[in-house]
């Protein structure tokens, strides 16, 4: 038993909480559309690690699995928004 | 089973990697806020998604090998996914606002 | 002097994705990998028609462990930076770097660890006069830079897949 690990994972969890803050308001604020596209991709990454802290705080497994799968959509979204803007569509003739 | 059954040798480098992650993750999401420029703000996010993301992982690696009692590193998947996939992302992004910025 | 490695690489780390994935050793997940090594590899070969023999593992390795220290160093760079925008603002900037890197997974590696590296993102790569872009955050001194992609980067990634 040990009780430096929980407070650790809320301590993380606090600070990805707050990046994730940052990362809206610069979604929300953002003047041009790639800064919004930046800012998504940056909500995705915290969000993933936030899961994957939840899996470490219920030892849990399975939210590796949920993590992972974040992250491959996340990438995909981000990709294909960025590539839009681009040249203007997402899969090229 | 939860974060309080880890053995010690285990939470120890846990809890410094997961604070180390937490706060290098903070502030390049700050650095979303705090610089001026979207030129600048490209390279803030890339430190939560490099060394941030590896301190996590690292840390999940640990607590679930010593929780497991056997080796569980899946979550090097994850760590070299986000490695190769994030650049891609950013370098996309960069093209694109320099193309934007020049019309 | 190009030759053929002796493991099959993609097979290898196909099979290995996937026993990672299931997170067992058993005998049945580890058939099933290979078969699905096999036919996911043969299906690839008619996608890409350059099969990459990277060598010199030793190099490699070198190279990992330089950038990983390199990742540590700009990521406390960048996070002063952020931490101290509200006095001064970092100036950005282009460097123009001219590679001799040619082979294109040599390439592909360059701009992962350029753009995994806080501070720097790749952002164009002339194809005709080989001329990199880069972007630096904090760009103090311009002949730095070009030293040290070329020296610290270039060269070993030429070492290995040329």
């Amino acid at each position: 038993m040990n009780a430096i690990l929980p407070f650790a994972v809320n301590f993380a969890l606090a600070c990805f909480a707050l990046a994730m803050v940052c990362a809206l308001i610069r979604l929300l604020r953002g003047p041009a559309a790639q800064d919004r596209i930046l800012a998504l991709d940056t909500l995705y990454i915290n969000g993933m690690l936030t899961i994957l802290m939840l899996g470490i705080g219920f030892g849990a497994a399975i939210y590796f699995d949920i993590a992972l799968l974040i992250a491959l959509f996340g990438f995909v979204g981000s990709t294909a928004m960025a590539k839009f803007l681009l040249r203007g569509e997402v899969i090229e003739p | 089973m939860s974060a309080a059954d880890v053995p010690l040798w285990a939470a120890l480098p846990a809890t410094v990697l997961l604070i180390c992650g937490g706060l290098l993750t903070l502030v390049g999401s700050l650095g979303l806020l705090r610089l001026d420029s979207f030129f600048a703000r490209i390279h803030a996010p890339t430190m939560g998604g490099t060394l941030g993301a590896g301190c996590v992982l690292l840390a999940s690696m640990l607590t679930s090998t010593a929780l497991a009692e056997r080796l569980v590193i899946h979550e090097l998947l994850i760590t070299l996914f986000i490695l190769i996939t994030a650049p891609v992302t950013t370098t996309l992004l960069m093209r694109a606002a320099m193309l934007r910025s020049r019309e | 002097m190009k030759r053929p490695p002796l493991l099959p690489l993609l097979p290898v780390v196909l099979a290995i994705v996937w026993l990672l994935l299931n997170d067992s050793l058993s005998l049945g997940h580890v058939l099933l990998g290979l078969v699905f090594a096999v036919l996911v590899s043969a299906a690839v070969r008619l996608l890409r028609p350059l099969p990459a023999w990277p060598q010199r593992l030793h190099v490699a390795i070198h190279l990992c462990w330089q950038v990983f220290l390199d990742i540590v160093r700009s990521n406390i760079d960048v996070g002063r930076v952020i931490l101290g925008a509200t006095r001064r603002q970092p100036t950005i900037g282009f460097v123009k770097i001219p590679l001799d890197l040619r082979d294109p997974h040599g390439l592909a590696m360059l701009s992962i660890i350029v753009t995994g590296t806080p501070g720097t993102v790749w952002s164009g790569l002339d194809p005709a006069t080989n001329v990199l872009t880069l972007h630096v955050l904090d760009l103090q001194d311009e002949e730095a830079w070009v030293r040290t992609i070329k020296h610290r980067y270039e060269r070993p990634l030429m070492g290995i897949f040329e």
